[in-house]
């Protein structure tokens, strides 16, 4: 394959040509309510080429993978059509290297009826709650069989396993509905969904607490955030505005984002990191063959790196950082995060609340978003402190940032870091791609908060 | 693959999924997309995706088994894969629909073909100068994409189906930097049919830049607030479809449970639930099952008439599929077509006249990542005007809005004579309501 694919790369008049060609094998189960809804093992392979010609870029994507030099050129004669100006991407060794999966108890070779088997383990507790309508559980799990090969020479193969569990249930009184829910997800190993009976009890009970639970108020709150929403809000709040696709040809932003420019306090330490063993966003290359390495983003609250593609690196005149990725064939690579995380300080989180006198606790999320200045995240759950102590369970609740203001206003900064591997991020039409974040928890003061 | 080719394929694999099977259904689809993209106000981007993708559903001693794949020359796999998941698989609720009569929809357009890249890339330039000159600090990224879909379906007890689809849009997105400042404007549109003007899209945008010159600041509190179309798609109608959803309904998780033909909400409330529309993209004869499509009434001046069910979805609550039936690569499930809202009698710029100090919600952030199924909102106001004593004074930022539909549809709403297309998905009128919960950082 690798002599077939270079020999297909040559003699065409681009600047710059990669081939992606992937084997993707999935089983999703789902269930609504007490029967499985759903069951399938969906089989998908195809392919992309990507050509960059005086800095015009075109790009082909296709399931049949056969004529690839015809595509080639197809993608170099549209790139052809936009390139006006001239090639700038980052300089790489060529690399040939394979990587294959690191996975303790790799799912994929697990039966169907032992997934099935544990799905209804799960599905007994969520019923077995009185007062609960119902529920959802969608469990998936997949390999990604990738082959990369470049004009300057580099061929990479690297297969990836991911797992994913989504549980959602459902409580009613009379029309009013309310949900919990939890959601996981595993670089490939099944043990981390295995043993979740208690945390399932946790969340069927709380559905239907939270059918009594009161509304709050919007406005500004102290409030305390859980590791899980805490990696939510540093993927949101900071993590894509590091990302240097949306600045790099911006003069204005490019000034609003200089290094050195101070977003928090001297505590605060934000970092991207891929080479962190077993994580959902970890990788050893991205998908333009990139070798990933650890970022520092904010270090001491000063910015001091950021996101980069090979082309994003080169015009910013920036070290590159290995965070192109593309979630499939479909779409070519783009900036993206990793794994984010906000390093660990040292409040203990008893301290934390202990010296919170009225506020909120908030923990996991529902969803976040983020239009750069200004995001919002969102917590499944939220608790009202007062005098030092967590209290009544509250409705669900959006928090809302601006991140020249609310990165500032973190005054506590936890001991106690935990990833969360259960979010899919999407940018520019691409979602879900496997990330992870995680913080320890953190104090933010004056963020504000929608009516629950 | 020639229109010949695929039908063939089609019966082989069906003849060979009756050998192991009770019943079977196979849906093809071929389609080819092509999107040009500028990035940074110039050409950056020409992208060609084509793609095919096989599935096969069959009942097999009562249960349904499904398989899909990419490579439509393996079907003994996809057969076997299919066998092997119905054993797990859920009851099957339904007969797979014979033979029937589709009423014509017009979804596909031959110009959509012939339109050239150049003349893409025109549109896309178009656009781009036309903001830029009311705005020259604005950056931009603009999209002009067609696409072409051809779907097949065939199944055991004869249905069958086959037809094509073409979809052309543009679509432009603003961004302007003033120190700490972003502002955030954009507007698109789609059709069957090729776009060859241009203005609808941009006259909007500079409406929003003219609307947002000025910041104003708004302190939080119950407030009147007007959502205008797209505040409307972005506050609004997810957990409002959600509640109508066949699929939601069946397991007892809408709040609309068991009120068909009660007064749900305020009588001024019509909407239909439409997939008859000639060059609409969400129009098509029949849905993804083979079930005709139709008009379907959800709300009646403020009634609920009925809920959106595929066949699975009905055979369980013992109705008739609306012919919602929708796929994204899974099972069919219940999915809107085109949403639309009967208009009132009154004006936008009269209700903005009457308004004394409120809130106009273009965007909302994130509004749907919450407690959508309770119908629950809650969103940043990513553009949003103040209004003071009738007038709209200027862009608020970092507010909150939250509330919940039931109750807000319910109560006291006006609804505006203007309708527009939301991205050929959506054709509804801006809503007042007169009390909303607004947090504000002010």
């Amino acid at each position: 394959m690798k002599d077939n694919l270079s020999e297909i790369l040559k003699g065409h008049k681009a600047d710059y040509i990669e081939i992606r060609l992937e084997k993707n094998t999935h089983t999703g189960i789902n269930y609504e309510g007490k029967e499985l809804e759903e069951i399938s093992q969906p089989v998908s392979s195809g392919g992309s080429v990507r050509a960059l010609v005086k800095g015009g870029w075109g790009f082909v994507s296709f399931n049949d993978t056969n004529a690839l030099r015809d595509k080639v050129e197809l993608a170099v004669s549209q790139a052809t059509i936009v390139g006006k100006e001239d090639s700038h991407i980052a300089s790489l060794e060529p690399i040939v290297d394979t990587v294959l999966p690191d996975s303790n108890m790799d799912p994929t070779k697990l039966s169907l009826s032992m997934k099935k088997a544990l799905l209804d383990e799960y599905n007994a507790i969520i019923w077995g709650t009185p007062k609960i309508q119902t529920s959802t559980l969608s469990y998936s799990d997949g390999r990604k069989d990738v082959i990369f090969a470049n004009s300057e020479g580099s061929y990479i193969e690297q297969s990836r396993v991911g797992i994913n569990l989504r549980v959602s249930v459902i409580a009613r009184d009379g029309t009013e509905i309310q949900q919990a829910g939890l959601s996981l997800g595993s670089s490939g190993d099944f043990t981390e969904i295995q043993n979740l009976h208690e945390q399932v009890q946790e969340v069927s009970q709380r559905a239907v607490e939270l059918l009594a639970a009161p509304r709050d108020k919007g406005g500004e709150y102290t409030v305390v955030l859980d590791p899980v929403l805490a990696g939510v809000f540093v993927h949101e709040a900071f993590g894509h505005l590091s990302e240097s696709d949306f600045l790099y040809e911006d003069d204005r932003l490019k000034e609003l984002m200089v290094l050195g420019r101070t977003f928090g306090k001297k505590h605060l330490n934000i970092i991207d990191d891929p080479t962190l063993p077993k994580l959902r966003g970890s990788y050893k290359y991205d998908d333009e063959g990139t070798r990933s390495h650890k970022s520092y983003l904010v270090r001491e609250g000063v910015l001091v790196g950021r996101l980069h593609s090979r082309e994003t690196a080169a015009k910013m005149n920036e070290p590159v950082s290995g965070n192109a990725r593309t979630i499939g064939y479909r779409h070519p690579p783009i900036v993206r995060m990793s794994n984010t995380l906000i390093e660990p300080g040292d409040v203990s989180f008893k301290d934390m609340i202990a010296d919170t006198k009225d506020g909120l606790y908030v923990k996991d999320w529902y969803g976040g978003t983020t239009a750069m200045e200004m995001f919002t995240f969102s917590a499944r759950e939220a608790y009202r402190i007062r005098n030092g102590k967590i209290e009544e369970l509250l409705r669900p609740v959006v928090l809302s940032g601006n991140v020249f203001t609310t990165l500032q206003n973190i005054d506590a900064i936890g001991d106690d870091l935990h990833m969360n591997q259960g979010g899919g991020c999407g940018k520019g039409g691409q979602f879900p791609l496997p990330v992870s974040d995680g913080s320890p928890h953190i104090r933010i003061q004056k963020c504000l908060v929608g009516g629950g | 693959m020639s229109s010949t080719e695929m039908r063939q394929q089609i019966d082989d694999l069906l003849s060979l999924a009756k050998k192991k099977a009770d019943h079977a259904e196979v849906y093809l689809t071929l389609y080819e997309e092509t999107p040009v993209l500028f990035e940074a106000n110039r050409l950056k981007q020409l992208h060609t995706t084509q793609g095919n993708s096989v599935a096969l559903r069959i009942i097999r001693e009562g249960r349904i088994g499904f398989a899909t794949s990419t490579d439509l020359t393996e079907l003994d796999g996809l057969i076997d894969r299919a066998v092997a998941v119905s054993e797990f698989g859920a009851e099957a609720k339904f007969e797979l629909p014979s033979q029937s009569p589709y009423p014509p929809v017009e979804v596909y357009s031959p110009e959509v073909d012939t339109i050239t890249m150049n003349e893409m890339v025109g549109l896309g330039d178009q656009m781009l100068s036309q903001v830029r000159e009311h705005t020259p600090e604005i950056m931009c990224e603009a999209t002009v994409t067609k696409s072409t879909v051809s779907q097949h379906l065939a199944n055991s007890r004869g249905g069958e189906f086959q037809y094509k689809k073409s979809t052309f849009a543009i679509g432009i997105e603003g961004m302007i930097v003033n120190d700490t400042d972003m502002l955030f404007v954009g507007e698109m549109e789609a059709s069957c049919r090729p776009i060859r003007q241009v203005h609808n899209v941009t006259d909007r945008v500079i409406t929003q830049l003219e609307n947002a010159k000025q910041l104003a600041t708004i302190s939080g509190g119950n407030l009147p607030v007007l959502f205008t179309p797209t505040g409307v798609a972005s506050a609004l109608t997810t957990p409002l479809c959600a509640a109508f959803n066949g699929r939601v309904v069946v397991h007892g998780a809408s709040p609309l449970q068991d009120r068909i033909g009660s007064q749900a909400f305020n009588q001024a409330l019509s909407i239909y639930d439409d997939a008859t529309l000639d060059y609409c993209p969400r129009g098509r004869p029949c849905d993804d099952e083979g079930i005709a499509s139709r008009r379907t009434p959800l709300i009646e001046a403020g009634v609920v008439k009925n809920f959106l069910y595929d066949l699975q979805t009905a055979g369980m609550a013992g109705q008739e599929s609306t012919g919602s039936g929708s796929r994204g690569g899974g099972l069919p499930s219940p999915r809107t077509s085109a949403i639309i809202i009967e208009p009132g009698d009154v004006t936008f710029d009269d209700v903005v006249a009457d308004m004394k100090d409120g809130l106009v919600v273009e965007q909302l952030m994130g509004a749907s990542q919450t407690n959508v199924l309770g119908g629950d909102f809650s969103g940043n106001v990513l553009l949003g005007y103040k209004v003071e004593n009738g007038k709209l004074v200027g862009r608020v930022k970092d507010v909150v809005v939250s509330g919940n539909i039931h109750e807000l549809l319910a109560g006291s709403v006006t609804i505006c004579r203007e309708r527009r297309w939301l991205g050929g998905t959506m054709y509804i009128p801006a809503f007042y309501f007169p009390q909303v919960g607004v947090a504000s950082k002010a």
